[in-house]
């Protein structure tokens, strides 16, 4: 198993262990992923990507009976060590969903508000912001002169772009996007892959997706789950034109899963 | 080998008397039990308009409306409903400055806070306390808030519009906080998730996505609060007083116009006298401001109603 080495590392699992109450969710996981670089979770349904993701922002605490075990450094930071502030590192590692939801609020608005969430005022600067990161989710021309409309009038491509603006309005470094396109339609998929190449050049990404493709598409590194356990990670090059697991084989080529 | 099947002819029936007469007959037993309602409430609008009108005929329209002074049984008489306005929007006041923020405040910690086992005790709970019989209210206010107003404001009537508002308020506490959480629970996780996600506290979610997204149906709350306590009749009989008073000061005797038409109601006044139409005068002011308020909720939930 190699790793990605030309990259320098930013998160860093070691030893993972997660449960739901007595479910055994994941299982001894340790990874890195690198940084400005965009890392792929692919496995089956139910093999925790989306588990493994929540624990990068601690979207995990909300849910009652979690327990964790292990490691997971940011930035040289064990993220589960009593002196960080959730919400300073939610502020940090930003988080796109499945299903686009955003607020019942303008298109301004929803940008706006993780800015003065974190106590920005100004006007000016935060039409600067709004501007910035909307541009930066490829959007602005496509809304700049309907921002004080309802952000539910756009469609759902372009929410899931808003969603990524808002995201990136509190200024991250990290994004984390869970299956973000699997609601969308073709176009609105390839656009946002697009805009994930535009994205790693400034930001580290970390995707979970069931489209096989995807991954190869857009990703530096992927990392292979079945049932709470890596099977494998590497470059995605390496891994999907040689796997060096049997089942990360049988995976990619479709044969289950 | 070759075997003939014959494959029986497919017979389609599309009729089912039964169900046509059911079908036919259900709607009307429906639109029935609707139509009660509603002429009811026609008839109790026409029996108000008619009575109140053949009032006006005794007693100018221009003295009910503009008049200061409210003694229409005792000599000499006057019309004028201001009084019993002030005593209803005093008990109404004082009431909505108690029921709403700690209705919401609960409707808060039920919905964002509550672990779930608080949350499932709690709800019927508050369910229970609205179901209290209105009279027990009453006489909680003159027996036991009163006396502790009292040490505070010595000079205080001992029948005072303070102790039966701050009752009513307390009354209506359940309604406003089991319909703002009913509101508030039924905003999106999603949403939730997505405020979280950029890193806003608890409290921020609260108040930032939670209320102003079940903004109206809290809105709606607010409104049937209001008109629960405009309405409200034996709390304010038992500790408010029954002397109409045009004054804003809390700690005097009032009398609410639902008080009033209850003494007038209970009282020996004779029907058909001019003394026994005030009451409909009185209720159909109440009928016209209630309704206004219920239009202007409609208004303002639409208004300020955020899609999710
Ligand atoms: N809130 C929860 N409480 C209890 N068990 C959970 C919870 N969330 C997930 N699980 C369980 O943990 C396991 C991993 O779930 P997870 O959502 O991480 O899978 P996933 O790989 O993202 O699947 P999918 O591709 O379907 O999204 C599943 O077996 C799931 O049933
Ligand atoms: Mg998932």
């Amino acid at each position: 198993m190699s790793t990605a080495t030309a990259l320098k590392t930013l998160i860093n699992i070691k030893d993972l262990d997660l449960y739901y109450g007595t479910y055994h969710a994941l299982k001894k996981v340790s990874m890195t992923i690198p940084e400005k670089a965009v890392t792929a979770f692919i496995g089956p349904s139910g093999c925790g990507k989306s588990t493994l993701l929540r624990t990068l922002n601690r979207m995990n605490d909300m849910i009652i009976g979690t327990r964790i075990e292990g490691k997971v450094e940011i930035g040289g930071t064990n993220i589960y060590s009593n002196e960080v502030d959730v919400e300073t590192l939610r502020k940090k590692v930003g988080m796109v969903f499945q299903q686009p939801n955003p607020f019942p609020k303008s298109i301004y608005d929803n940008i706006a508000y993780g800015p003065r969430l974190h106590g920005i005022r100004s006007k000016a600067k935060l039409d600067e912001i709004v501007e910035q990161s909307l541009k930066q989710a490829v959007l602005w021309e496509e809304v700049k002169d309907y921002l004080k409309r309802s952000a539910f009038s756009l469609s759902g491509g372009q929410q899931q772009r808003l969603c990524i603006a808002r995201a990136l309005a509190v200024n991250p470094d990290i994004l984390l996007m869970d299956e973000a396109t699997s609601a969308l339609d073709p176009i609105s998929t390839l656009k946002i892959e697009e805009l994930v190449q535009e994205l790693k050049h400034r930001y580290t990404i970390v995707m979970v997706t069931h489209n096989m493709h995807q991954a190869a598409r857009v990703s530096d590194q992927t990392v292979f789950f079945l049932n709470g356990e890596v099977v494998e990670f590497d470059q995605t090059e390496t891994l999907f034109s040689n796997p060096s697991d049997k089942r990360t084989e049988d995976y990619i080529t479709g044969r289950f899963g | 080998m070759q075997v003939n099947v014959s494959k029986p002819e497919t017979k389609m029936s599309f009729t089912n008397k039964q169900m046509n007469v059911a079908d036919k007959v259900v709607p009307i037993l429906l639109f029935l039990c609707a139509a009660v309602s509603i002429l009811t409430t026609i008839g109790i609008v026409y029996t108000l308009f008619s009575e109140t009108i053949s009032f006006f005929k005794s007693v100018p329209i221009f003295d009910f409306i503009f008049g200061g002074k409210w003694s229409p049984l005792i000599e000499p008489k006057s019309f004028g409903i201001w009084p019993l306005l002030s005593g209803t929007f005093l008990i109404t006041l004082i009431a909505i400055l108690v029921a709403v923020p700690i209705g919401l405040a609960s409707a808060i910690y039920l919905s964002e806070y509550a672990p779930e086992r608080v949350r499932k005790i709690v709800k019927p709970v508050l369910e229970v306390l609205a179901g209290v019989p209105t009279i027990v209210y009453g006489y909680f206010a003159l027996t036991f808030v009163t006396p502790l107003l009292k040490s505070i404001f010595p000079d205080m009537s001992v029948f005072n519009a303070l102790s039966a508002g701050l009752v009513v308020g307390i009354m209506i506490i359940p309604m406003v906080s089991s319909l703002s959480e009913d509101a508030m629970s039924a905003v999106p996780k999603s949403l939730r998730h997505g405020a979280y996600a950029l890193g806003a506290t608890r409290f921020e979610v609260a108040l930032k996505i939670v209320v102003p997204a079940a903004f109206s149906g809290i809105v709606s709350s607010a409104v049937l609060a209001f008109s629960r306590a405009i309405g409200e009749t034996m709390i304010v009989s038992v500790a408010a007083g029954s002397t109409p008073n045009l004054t804003l000061n809390p700690l005097e005797s009032i009398q609410t116009m639902t008080a009033y038409i209850v003494q007038v109601s209970l009282g020996d006044t004779p029907h058909g006298s001019v003394e026994y139409g005030t009451i409909f005068a009185v209720g159909l002011t109440l009928f016209i401001i209630t309704f206004l308020l219920n239009i202007l909720a409609l208004y303002v939930a639409r208004r300020f109603r955020e899609e999710y």
